[in-house]
């Protein structure tokens, strides 16, 4: 079985930091690392791997340094790792993302795609589903549970309040949420073996792209501008009788959207 | 011909979800901005008695899709109906709720129409000159907010989380056109088959998982206490935690411990209920998001870290929170 | 000079500092309480390759190299120390003279299962009249047709309580002093061989540490590790490199706490600042800190030259000395620092600094370091 993983580097959002006084976005320091729900989807592709056996393929659309994801990729298991790097793919929204990461699945051949179900720093949730409709294959979202069956799988999908379970036929594209597995750590075996794979490089030509169609110039959605929410005010104290101390919290509630 | 601006209404089970009444008024702001239409797409089977609801909720007009391969949400079936309605009708704009469905369904339709969708919007306006929708966004995790544009590609797609706009006020005199549409679905058309569909309750509490926690302390002084800061928990739809205070003395389980020998939490809002603030608790909590601190005690530690620092009595306090907060939920019922 | 990591040293240090965050930091204080031997981090350990990391594939080890393998005693000891000395005395005292001095068969019988952590490994010299003087051997090994008894008793062995292969050293033959001393593979379930009592410690306590007996305990006389009389050679040899694996703990361990006080320093207020704003406890800070530097500098130059194929037991001694007395002084100064709070079982430091005293005792007391040091300067 041959199976897909997309994976996205990304910067630990959970350790951006806003500088008190400025306001603005602290980036120096913060590590990158794959995206979290990538890693759970190639932790369901190993394990898939272990339990039927298949050939991971780990892909990644990025800068070069995005090298380092699917070294990292390797170092926990994967058999080959793709690196789509081309400087016109930049400044891409998820339409152009995924029109890319979906000619290089055409590219490398498929049974099974993986993906994570959104990313730590663009948070849309999205470029899975677009890859879906580029390649015209069944999705399914929100996948906490994966059975291989016979040319089809079982999947759960989560719901709100509860969950479905589906049946799809292969090939079809899974998003996954950390629900479905707890990804493995890199081990020492194939962190020694993993920088003498090679890993394969295809750019603009190379999956049969015209500039155009890609990168920021490709992109329908653009950012008009983007801005901190402003340096953390200072706390405010309130000695008042119980009435309108509940109004104060409720009125800053209902600014902050939380009820 | 009006600009469309479209709401695909998300009804489950025959029960329209509160986010798509949100959607409707926030259409009708857009639309009367553009001089535009807002419409209601709603699919299901069987489901026409909800068109009321949609029209007295700022609906101009509901285009049904009944079919019966629409009763539950199949990302195939839903895409391909709104997709043939959206290629015939050319909106201008459509928003959908970002719900686990809506958020599988987006981008599907967004692909297939060839255009940008902008997700978890939390502002949405037209620009005044040239009349495109401008959608703010959270990003890197909510520590940036971006201004998204789609100006030259139609429809400009919006999904927007539950609970970020308000419901707006019903409007039972209000009238509207409502119409039928057909899509031709077969069976194979739909790639997923549904084996079961399961309704369950979450199973373990982690406090270190929730976005709103209602926090006691040595001040709340017996385990009864407790129950009034569950109500307001359950009130604000997040979870009890307690200070290492409040565990020793048996007054709450030992796994909803906020602090140093306990979790560390990050919540978007902290209420500290009768908490001094001792060294080993803020160390637990206060990378919080929001931080309201109720205390006795104007000079407890706790009130220099608080974002919002409440001096008086939560036995006090919170009984009067509660009803406010209830009191605004009411000022606008969903049907 | 460079002293950067190589690509897969980082990838190897940072999925050792994602372990020790998730599986090993957050029951580090519960063993330590209980007791409790932490054999499912072990468990672990040996899926990830950790237990076998300087060794290559082809014996069944994961293919690493022994920086690396120093790295993962340094990064377990800044959560906990106890988890990083099961795996320095597994891995340096008892793999490494099975890989070094073992005879093929004894290879291939025992490394696979060791080095991918089936099996725990443990070594016994020690015994109680024979500490610093090693060489005072008392358990004897006599040849009886095709075993070797074994009747004695050791004590304070490192994994006693949960090995399942010992490198137990005897006397075969007392005329000859210390080339009378013979080393032994026992295994866990061998007749005649028992557990005895599991010692209460100050500090790394759920390490278990015990005292093994033997009564007339039947080794095969395959399990001979080297030749006979060759035993005190093997001790020594073994410890020298071991040495570098508990200097690599000290660090660890200083480490550990000397980032538990920056933390803490910022957080504290008194008088209105934080306490770090204050020059006193800035200059222990200052000091604190140098002293680990060093210390590290030290650990990873005897890994090194170990690794390079140089001679290292100065270096490996150095080393020890260095280290323990730093992991002594660093997490003193670090309960200092917190004050009454540090005296606590609510913060880390205390802990540690229990943790850290054993450093300067075994695998060669400080003084014993001092002697090796001398002699090889002024040979």
């Amino acid at each position: 079985m041959n199976i897909l993983v997309f994976i996205k580097q990304v910067p630990d959002t959970n350790e951006v930091r806003i500088d008190p006084k400025t306001g603005t976005l602290i980036r120096e320091g913060v590590p990158s690392i794959i995206n979290p729900d990538d890693k759970n989807a190639i932790e369901e592709a190993l394990r898939i791997k272990e339990e039927v056996g298949a050939k991971v393929t780990v892909v990644t659309m990025g800068p070069p340094q995005a090298e380092k994801a699917l070294r990292e990729a390797l170092a926990m298991g994967v058999d080959e790792a793709v690196l789509l790097t081309d400087r016109a793919f930049a400044g891409a929204d998820t339409w152009a993302t995924s029109l890319v990461l979906a000619k290089a699945a055409e590219k490398l051949g498929y049974d099974l795609i993986f993906a994570g179900r959104q990313a730590i720093d663009g948070d849309t949730a999205q470029v899975g589903p677009e890859i879906a409709e580029h390649l015209n294959l069944p999705q399914v979202t929100y996948v906490e549970k994966v059975e291989v069956l016979d040319g089809e799988v079982r999947v759960r999908r989560a719901l709100e309040d509860g969950y479905e379970t589906l049946r799809v036929k292969l090939p079809c594209l899974l998003t996954c949420i950390k629900e479905l597995n707890n990804p493995r750590y890199m081990n020492i075996y194939d962190i020694f073996t993993c920088y003498s794979k090679e890993i394969k490089v295809m750019g603009l030509s190379d999956l049969g792209l015209q500039k155009e169609e890609v990168g920021l110039i490709g992109s329908p959605t653009k950012v008009k501008k983007s801005f901190t929410k402003g340096p953390k005010a200072q706390g405010e104290k309130f000695d008042l009788p119980p009435h309108e101390a509940a109004n104060i919290i409720t009125e800053k509630l209902k600014g902050m959207h939380l009820i | 011909m009006k600009k469309g601006v479209w709401v695909i209404a998300e009804q489950r089970d025959g029960n329209l979800q509160k986010v798509s009444l949100e959607l409707l008024g926030k259409a009708r702001e857009i639309a009367d901005k553009l001089d535009g239409e807002v419409v209601a797409v709603l699919l299901g089977y069987e489901v026409d008695k909800l068109t009321d609801t949609l029209i007295h909720h700022g609906a101009d007009r509901v285009i049904l899709i009944d079919n019966i391969h629409l009763k539950h949400y199949t990302t195939d079936a839903y895409t391909k109906a709104i997709c043939e309605l959206a290629n015939e009708r050319k909106p201008e704009i459509i928003f959908i709720g970002a719900t686990y469905i809506g958020r599988d369904l987006g981008p599907r339709v967004a692909a297939r129409l060839k255009t940008g969708l902008t997700a978890d919007c939390t502002g949405l306006d037209v620009d005044d000159e040239t009349k495109n929708l401008l959608m703010t966004r959270p990003a890197f995790g909510g520590n940036i907010m971006a201004t998204i544009e789609c100006p030259n590609h139609r429809p400009q797609m919006s999904t927007v989380r539950p609970g970020v706009f308000s419901v707006p006020c019903a409007d039972y005199e209000r009238r509207g056109e409502v119409e039928r549409f057909n899509v031709d679905i077969k069976e194979e058309d739909i790639k997923v088959k549904i084996e079961e569909i399961v309704k369950s309750m979450k199973e373990k509490i982690d406090i270190t998982e929730a976005d709103i926690i209602v926090a006691g302390g040595r001040g709340v002084g017996n385990k009864e206490g407790f129950t009034l800061l569950k109500e307001l928990a359950d009130t604000l739809g997040g979870i009890v935690a307690g200070s290492r205070a409040a565990v020793d003395s048996g007054w709450i389980e030992k796994d909803r411990q906020v602090g140093q020998t306990g979790k560390t939490v990050r919540p978007k809002l902290y209420i500290a209920c009768g908490i001094s603030g001792a060294i080993q608790h803020l160390a637990g909590m206060q990378e919080s998001e929001y931080i309201v601190a109720i205390n006795k005690d104007s000079d407890a530690p706790i009130m220099a870290v608080a974002d919002l620092a409440i001096v008086g009595d939560l036995y006090k306090v919170v009984p009067e929170l509660i009803k406010e907060i209830k009191a605004y939920r009411q000022s606008c019922e969903v049907m | 000079m460079d002293f950067s990591l190589t690509r897969e040293q980082q990838l190897a240090k940072e999925m050792f500092e994602k372990f020790v965050e998730n599986e090993v930091r957050p029951i580090a204080s519960e063993i330590d309480e209980t007791e409790r031997f932490p054999i499912e981090t072990v468990k672990k350990m040996g899926k990830l390759g950790m237990m076998g990391i300087p060794f290559e594939r082809e014996v069944g080890g994961a293919g690493g190299d022994f920086i690396t393998y120093i790295m993962a005693v340094e990064e377990l000891a800044k959560a906990c120390a106890t988890t990083s000395v099961i795996l320095s005395a597994h891995t340096s005292l008892c793999c490494w003279p099975i890989y070094t001095f073992g005879t093929d068969e004894q290879k291939a019988k025992y490394l696979p299962k060791l080095l991918k952590g089936e099996y725990l490994g443990a070594f016994a010299l020690t015994e109680p009249n024979a500490g610093t003087d090693a060489a005072s051997q008392q358990t004897t090994a006599r040849l009886e047709g095709d075993y070797y008894i074994l009747n004695g008793s050791k004590v304070f062995i490192t994994n006693g309580g949960y090995a399942d292969v010992f490198i137990v050293f005897a006397m075969t033959d007392r005329s000859k002093g210390t080339k009378g001393i013979s080393a032994f593979i026992v295994e866990k379930g061998f007749e005649g061989f028992s557990i005895g009592k599991i010692e209460e410690k100050m500090g790394i306590r759920a390490s278990s540490t015990a005292e093994l007996i033997f009564k007339d305990c039947k080794v095969p006389k395959e399990n001979l590790l080297g030749k006979e009389g060759m035993g005190f050679k093997i001790a020594m040899a073994t410890l020298d490199g071991g040495r570098i694996g508990i200097a690599a703990q000290a660090l660890g361990i200083a480490e550990g706490a000397l980032n538990e006080a920056i933390k803490y320093m910022k957080e504290r207020k008194q008088f209105g600042k934080p306490i770090a704003t204050f020059q006193g406890l800035q200059f222990y800070i200052a000091e604190m800190a140098t002293k680990v530097e060093a210390a590290r500098n030290l650990v990873y130059k005897a890994a090194w030259k170990k690794q390079t194929g140089q001679n290292y037991s100065m270096d490996a001694s150095m080393a020890k000395l260095y280290a323990s007395e730093t992991a002594m002084e660093v997490t003193t100064k670090a309960v200092q620092i917190f004050g009454g709070y540090g005296y606590t079982k609510d913060y880390p430091v205390e802990r540690m600094m229990r943790d850290a005293k054993i450093t300067e005792i075994y695998e060669g007391t400080s003084e014993v370091q001092k002697m090796v040091i001398s002699a090889n300067i002024l040979k």
